[in-house]
């Protein structure tokens, strides 16, 4: 008899730290390409909807990447937490709140409005995200209440003011009574890098970041305090690493980035505000995060592949005729099987047949 | 007169839902195993139940398919809590995201569907009398199984021997070891166990509170249940206690939306969420107090 069998080893396997997310993203194809079939769909021209035709031309690189932006600057935010042990689960919200107070400075827009009005809404999406943010650090760091649970029930309040304001006082008086505001003035939409993609500056503010999201985790003395909280809790204590500073920390970063991932978005893509701000874009990001290995560089790579999700999904509603919220069913599994693989960090998988304990019990039966 | 006793009656019944999946998240975390995939469970054994009435005309299975399909996911999570090691929080989360997606791939033929005419019922005699009888003697049979189910569980937990183990491999799964039993085994049948009554309280609140299938529309009911479970101090009374009162302020925020109160919908819909975060400040400002009553090895993973 063959037996699976699970070794602890010396020593994080290297090789499995790049490997595992790749055999994850295997093993989510497999699945996918079942469930393809299952359906009664040709699993080649759903695999094609999601890996090919997303990189097939030079427009579609550009939306892939107009789509990967928010994904990556979201995540570079939950990195900081994560990797300090703060479960911050609620991105979500912080970048509905920041896509509001980015939304309520462009509705200021006038005519003669400068082109600069663009920084300025800028700013004020990251100061939406951290003030939303802020809320749940307070109320860790003073009440010492559960920070999944309070950003994620800040979520649906965030929801919830974003539909008061679109269904009130922002609403648009000439917009047939929908709920949305006014659409924005040219002036304010964020500075696109060429003519004839979608592609803005926020995909050079999203690698500017993850450069510095490097810089700062990797060499810098704050960015090692940040994190030994999160590695190793008493070592951080020992070293007189404050656990406050590195929770306020990591809330405000993810905060900012939240925030400035919401107001690109409501300057860029949508172009006003409106109950559909929310796509699940924070949600989506901590799988980025985890499936880039909280690293600058890895979660450059799941961004742009939980962006391929998104694309694949719209075209396979398109095309195949799928409901679009397949792209929810590869991003859960994904995550799913990365936890799986991860195993093979730190343990080794090794098969042992059974085949002297057979021999002896065949010797016991014999005699 | 009649207004309260309806207030009453529908408290009861909004209660319900939150309370059998609190008392399920009850069990698993009295094992030392944090499910953050609650509201994903929820969502599919949602579509499930809703599904399986939609197809049999019986709610009962119904139940059983929520349940199932509850259980059926805590055991793909339990596997990778207890046997691989995996981080809970992360684990729990991916069960969410998984089951959110799923939920609304799975349901999207279901979105127009209706479900049969439902059965009234009523207690003989209990039910007939005025106001009392209308507030709490006319709920569908799960309202009471759910009360029988909490003191069940007080039973299980605090009088029997399987429950004595259940608690201490949740305080010291080490010394259970020790004393040789099955550390992972019990969890997983702990964590089977919540995901069962999550699942349950998904189809009950798809097929019986809201009769529909909407996407998403356990909407923050699994992370409240999460949330119960800290407020009660992990203890079952208190959970079908708080889940009566978180109930009522569900209620009462539709009420007051009902009977044209100045105040804009949107913010009594936020109601809920926000007392859930005001009730966590207020429990969770003594720390000692939490470190008392949680179980001491609440989501610590075990390994020999």
């Amino acid at each position: 008899m063959m037996r699976l069998k699970l070794e602890p080893r010396a020593q994080n396997s290297a090789f499995w730290s790049y490997g595992s997310p790749v055999l994850a993203l295997l093993l989510t194809v497999v699945i996918g390409v079942l469930l393809f079939m299952a359906l009664g769909k040709d699993p080649v021209r759903g695999l094609q909807m999601f890996f090919w035709e997303p990189i097939r031309s030079g427009y579609a690189w550009g939306e892939l990447m107009v789509k990967a932006t928010p994904l990556l600057i979201i995540a570079l935010g939950l990195a900081v937490c994560f990797r300090s042990n703060v479960w911050n689960i609620g991105a979500e919200g912080q970048f509905v709140i920041g896509a509001l107070a980015a939304g309520g400075v462009a509705l200021m827009a006038g005519k003669d409005t400068s082109r600069w009005i663009v920084l300025a809404i800028l700013i004020a999406g990251m100061f939406g995200g951290m003030a939303w943010a802020s809320i749940t650090a307070f109320l860790r760091d003073k009440f010492n209440a559960n920070e999944i649970l309070v950003s994620l029930m800040l979520v649906y309040v965030a929801d919830l003011l974003l539909g008061y304001m679109v269904y009130g006082p922002w609403k648009d008086p000439n917009g047939f009574n929908f709920p949305q505001s006014k659409t924005f003035e040219a002036v304010t939409s964020i500075p696109r890098l060429m003519q004839g993609s979608r592609m803005s500056i926020g995909l050079l503010i999203a690698m500017a970041a993850a450069a510095a999201l490097w810089v700062f985790l990797f060499r810098t003395r704050a960015g090692f305090a940040q994190q030994v909280g999160g590695l190793a809790p008493a070592a951080a204590r020992y070293a007189g690493f404050s656990s406050r500073r590195a929770l306020w920390v990591a809330m405000l970063c993810s905060g900012a980035a939240a925030g400035l991932a919401g107001a690109l978005e409501v300057a860029g893509p949508i172009g006003q505000l409106t109950p559909y701000v929310p796509a699940g874009y924070g949600f989506a990001a901590i799988i980025v995060a985890f499936v880039g290995r909280l690293h600058p560089v890895g979660m450059v790579f799941s961004a742009v592949l939980m962006s391929m999700f998104y694309i694949g999904g719209e075209l396979a509603q398109s095309r195949l005729g799928l409901p679009k919220s397949i792209t929810g069913v590869f991003q859960g599994l994904l995550l799913f099987s990365l936890l799986a693989c991860d195993t093979l960090l730190a343990y080794k998988l090794t098969i042992k047949s059974d085949a002297k304990s057979a021999v002896k019990s065949n010797l016991g039966g014999a005699a | 007169m009649e207004a309260y006793a309806l207030l009453i009656a529908a408290t009861l019944n909004a209660g319900t839902v939150l309370a059998i999946a609190a008392l399920g998240l009850l069990i698993n975390e009295k094992a030392g195993v944090v499910n953050l995939g609650a509201e994903g469970m929820m969502l599919c054994a949602a579509i499930a139940g809703f599904a399986t009435v939609v197809h049999t005309g019986n709610v009962w299975l119904g139940f059983l398919a929520g349940m199932g399909a509850g259980a059926f996911l805590a055991a793909l999570f339990g596997g990778l809590v207890i046997w691989l090691g995996t981080n809970q929080y992360a684990t729990g989360l991916a069960l969410t995201l998984f089951g959110t997606g799923f939920s609304a791939f799975a349901g999207i033929k279901y979105v127009q569907e209706k479900l049969p005419e439902q059965t009234q019922y009523s207690i003989p005699f209990l039910g007939d009398i005025p106001l009392v009888g209308q507030a709490l003697f006319r709920h569908h049979p799960m309202v009471y199984i759910t009360i029988a189910l909490m003191l069940g569980l007080i039973w299980f937990l605090y009088r029997t021997r399987a429950g004595l183990v259940l608690r201490s491999v949740g305080e010291s799964p080490e010394s259970a070891h020790a004393l040789g039993y099955p550390v992972r085994r019990i969890r997983l049948w702990a964590v089977m166990a919540g995901g069962a009554l999550c699942g349950l309280s998904g189809a009950y609140l798809a097929t019986i509170y809201t009769p529909l299938w909407v996407e998403g529309m356990v909407s923050g009911k699994g992370w409240i249940a999460l949330a119960l479970t800290t407020f009660a101090t992990w203890r079952p009374a208190r959970v079908l206690l708080g889940a009566y009162l978180f109930g009522g302020f569900t209620l009462l925020q539709l009420h007051l939306q009902g009977a044209g109160v100045e105040i804009p919908s949107q913010f009594l819909s936020m109601m809920p969420y926000i007392v859930t975060i005001v009730v966590l400040v207020l429990i969770s400002r003594n720390s000692a107090f939490i470190r008392i009553n949680m179980p001491a090895s609440l989501g610590k993973p075990f390994s020999t």
